[in-house]
């Protein structure tokens, strides 16, 4: 893949910027979808945008791929701008939509084919069936192959058109672990050829595995900006310390708050979870101090801090509703 | 093949894979027609003429009469008793009863024309019987013209429905679908010229549509002996703007109706009036006057005019360069006015 070499996309301090937006906007009727939304895309780089459904995520990705016209904002994709180079542009772009079913009664090679007939400049139906690994289904109707192969399917027809930037909007939604991993492998191969990615998704260690940087989205706005473990950091402590305890007196937060090491407390439905920054140290302390306030433990365990908890912490709700 | 042509091929070539993968639209559009020839070409088919049914009173004479009158061949002669003779002409199972004597007596309803027919053809026979002979010898020739037949009249009548069904589901189905499963959005995403897709359904259509004219045509001619008594080049010329019309006007229903229900409520709102007065199963000249403009205006009108022209007639196109006129330009319209109106998401 060329990405990188022909761009004509502006630059910052020599680093060259696949997309930049400020000020996005996007309403339907009485709906705020994007409320004022800043990015900036490196070229070469997988961005993440991470948030719940809802959040406007995928209005943001579709004002980027120049199918929704925002109501308000500036906004520069491979330095070119939709209204004026459109077909440049298009020519340029690999786009996998959130919930598009391609023709049931083609066959996998026939997709590719009819997708590789609109670029000027794009790759060989073969080579992508073998990169996406679809290569016994090439003869397959798309109605025939599973969900995984299907999406691998809607990924290699957007990587047919060889392109400079790729956009997946919940490419993972929906799938089984393994084939979850395999749409993985084929990102991380993608940028690992010089191809920049803008990724949508909602499941944290999906960012984690996947971006270099990750916006936090909510509410169409950008609430966090930074590498998943600069977010991560930024929580303040790296562990989170889960507890089911025998009480619901009110005053179990402050005495909680007050167990050495912890920085945060806050209740879910799973229990009482802690925000720490040394594991070794706070156990002991907080075993101590239930047992002073004569407190039943019932569960103890404790995890890294992942991008979920920085998505509660910043906004009190989870990524998932469940 | 050029650069640019090898879209609009692919996303044809696509579209009839599509088509031809799909057995519900193979039996609509090829067998379905062909189905609804042979029911109503059975139906409606001529019957040689019945003989006619006649009652000869018994009384002096009767019997020699009625052995008489049975030896002409469009008679069927029955020697009934006088009530029994009466019942059978008042239920209609005999359309006259002969009283031999002095005069014979015809009993008949005239205002039945098998009546007055069979009165002729028994006072004929009556009349040679009693001697009399005719001053002039006369000869008759026998014509069953083909193409004067009902099944002539319906073979194109079906065609022209034909071509507009097929056109109007394929295409209108076939988009509406394809905007649910946000296939069009994912295609708009791509460099894809809008045109070319469009245009793609019209090239497919063209292609259907020999397949189309060739299975009706020819079920016609082997069964029923239709002739085509035209040119096949004029035929398929006319068959190919009236599919390329329809065409249009499929993209046009199916330009922004969001569900499949939604498109099928238009798509018969806009064929129904065709179905009907468009003179597919009998001539459009059987509705009054005043509903003539409106009919000739409906599309289907001028295509069902020329198909019969040069399959029943034999005329050249020469001769219907006005009605092919208004037919392509349903077409082009509907075709400008979706393209302009289409709606990708």
């Amino acid at each position: 893949m060329s990405a990188g070499d022909k761009k004509t996309g502006s630059m910052r301090e020599g680093v060259e910027v696949a997309v930049r937006c400020n000020g996005l906007r996007k309403r339907y009727g009485d709906v705020i979808a994007v409320d004022g939304l800043d990015l900036e895309v490196l070229a070469g780089e997988c961005f993440g945008l991470l948030g719940p459904n809802g959040a406007g995520k995928t209005t943001t990705v579709e004002i980027l791929e120049g199918l929704l016209q925002p109501d308000a904002g500036e906004l520069e994709v491979l330095g070119m701008r939709w209204g004026k180079d459109d077909h440049a542009l298009r020519q340029r772009l690999g786009v996998q939509l959130q919930e598009t079913q391609l023709a049931e009664k083609l066959t996998v090679e026939e997709t590719l084919r009819l997708f590789r007939s609109f670029f000027d400049q794009g790759r060989d139906p073969d080579e992508v069936m073998q990169i996406v690994g679809l290569e016994e289904k090439r003869g397959s109707w798309v109605s025939k192959l599973s969900g995984g192969q299907q999406q691998r399917l809607a990924v290699a027809s957007a990587l047919v058109s060889r392109p400079d930037l790729l956009f997946l909007d919940e490419p993972t939604t929906g799938l089984d672990p393994q084939s979850r991993r395999q749409l993985w492998d084929l990102v991380l191969d993608f940028k690992a050829a010089g191809g920049t990615v803008l990724l949508t998704t909602h499941y944290m260690e999906e960012a984690h595995r996947l971006c270099d940087r990750v916006a936090v989205v909510d509410h169409g706005r950008v609430i966090a900006l930074g590498t998943p473990s600069q977010l991560i950091a930024a929580l303040g402590a790296e562990h989170v310390v889960e507890i089911d305890i025998d009480e619901d007196d009110l005053t179990v937060d402050s005495w909680l708050r007050d167990v050495e090491g912890v920085q945060d407390v806050r209740h879910e439905r799973e229990g009482i979870f802690l925000t720490v920054s040394e594991v070794h140290k706070t156990v002991p302390a907080l075993l101590t101090a239930l047992e002073a306030h004569e407190v039943e433990l019932s569960r103890l365990t404790t995890h890294n801090a992942t991008l979920e908890d920085v998505f509660v912490s910043l906004t009190g709700r989870r990524l998932r509703d469940e | 093949m050029s650069r640019h042509s090898r879209p609009l091929w692919e996303l044809t070539r696509a579209r009839m894979l599509e088509f031809i993968r799909e057995p519900e639209a193979i039996f609509w559009v090829f067998v379905f027609p062909v189905l609804l020839a042979l029911g109503l070409g059975i139906a409606f088919r001529n019957r040689p003429v019945e003989s006619l049914r006649i009652a000869v009173q018994q009384g002096p004479g009767a019997t020699q009469m009625a052995g008489a009158l049975d030896s002409f061949p469009d008679l069927r002669v029955q020697l009934l008793e006088p009530e029994e003779a009466f019942r059978e002409l008042r239920t209609g199972r005999v359309v006259l009863m002969v009283i031999p004597g002095d005069p014979v007596t015809y009993r008949f309803d005239p205002t039945r024309s098998e009546g007055q027919l069979a009165q002729r053809a028994v006072n004929d026979a009556v009349q040679r019987l009693a001697g009399r002979s005719d001053p002039l010898e006369v000869r008759q020739q026998h014509l069953t013209e083909p193409g004067a037949r009902y099944i002539d009249f319906l073979i194109p009548g079906l065609l022209g429905l034909n071509l507009m069904g097929s056109g109007m589901w394929g295409i209108g189905f076939n988009i509406v679908q394809a905007r649910r499963k946000k296939l069009l959005k994912r295609l708009l995403a791509t460099p894809m010229r809008k045109g070319h897709y469009l245009l793609s359904y019209g090239l497919s259509r063209i292609a259907f549509m020999i397949l189309e004219v060739a299975a009706l045509v020819g079920f016609g001619w082997l069964v029923f002996d239709v002739r085509v008594h035209g040119s096949i080049l004029d035929l398929l010329i006319v068959s190919l703007i009236g599919a390329l019309a329809f065409a249009g006007l499929g993209l046009l229903t199916a330009s922004r109706a969001q569900t499949l229900e939604g498109v099928s409520g238009i798509m018969n709102l806009v064929m129904m009036p065709m179905w009907i007065f468009s003179g597919v199963f009998f001539s459009y000249a059987r509705f009054p006057e005043a509903l003539q403009p409106f009919i000739k205006i409906l599309p289907l009108t001028p295509l069902l005019d020329v198909l019969r022209s040069v399959i029943t007639d034999g005329a050249p196109l020469s001769a219907s360069l006005g009605q092919l006129a208004a037919i392509a330009a349903w077409g082009i319209l509907s075709f400008g006015a979706a393209l302009k109106i289409f709606r990708w998401n």
